[in-house]
């Protein structure tokens, strides 16, 4: 179970790895927050999925289940919330992106 | 066992700092909310591995609470830049 544990927690921190790389090299604002926001939060959910193998049938493993949820969809309505604040605040695109569907949709 | 567990941690902790790097040279303000939402979660991940490492159980509710608090910071801080009032 400790060997299980590991090997989930080393695949969240080589998501979270990916991430961390795309917050560094992108071009774009946009760009930036999509690759990052995906990688991250299925980084951190793998870490505490892992934690949850840990512990077995213990009170900290039910809190770690009770997180994945949690984290799961608040992580994702924030960049989405952003997202959409990031475009009404007026960052234009980077200047390899060549389509922009969301601007016909606000009209 | 606990030796790469440690190295592990570690690991984690230098990715978190290198959202600060973002969070610091960002060009635009929204650059600097997305390092601060990234940085957030990343704190979640450090938190799990910290409870493993010492068995202590409570280090999860920290990381359950700063979950939701960096979701209603960012909420907020999102509702900022479109250029609304809170209500509406």
């Amino acid at each position: 179970m400790k060997t299980v544990s590991l090997i989930f927690i080393t695949i969240g921190i080589l998501f979270n790895l990916l991430g961390c790389i795309g917050i560094i090299r992108l071009p774009d604002t946009y760009n930036r927050l999509q690759a990052a926001t995906k990688c991250v939060t299925l980084g951190c959910c793998s870490i505490l999925l892992g934690v949850c193998f840990h512990f077995g049938f213990s009170d900290a493993a039910l809190k770690a289940l009770v997180a994945i949820p949690i984290l799961f969809f608040s992580s994702t309505t924030a960049a989405h919330a952003l997202i959409r604040g990031t475009y009404h605040f007026g960052v234009k695109l980077g200047k390899k992106s060549v389509k922009d569907d969301y601007r016909e949709a606000v009209k | 066992m606990i030796d790469y567990l440690s190295i592990l941690l570690y690991v984690q902790i230098g990715l978190a700092s290198v959202c600060l790097y973002r969070i610091i040279k960002g060009p635009t303000i929204p650059d600097r909310m997305v390092g601060i939402d990234i940085f957030g979660i990343l704190v979640v991940g450090i938190c799990a591995i910290i409870s493993v490492q010492t068995g202590k159980s409570f280090i999860l509710d920290i990381g359950i609470a700063w979950i939701i608090l960096s979701f209603i910071g960012t909420l907020t801080l999102a509702k900022y830049l479109t250029g609304k009032k809170l209500n509406q």
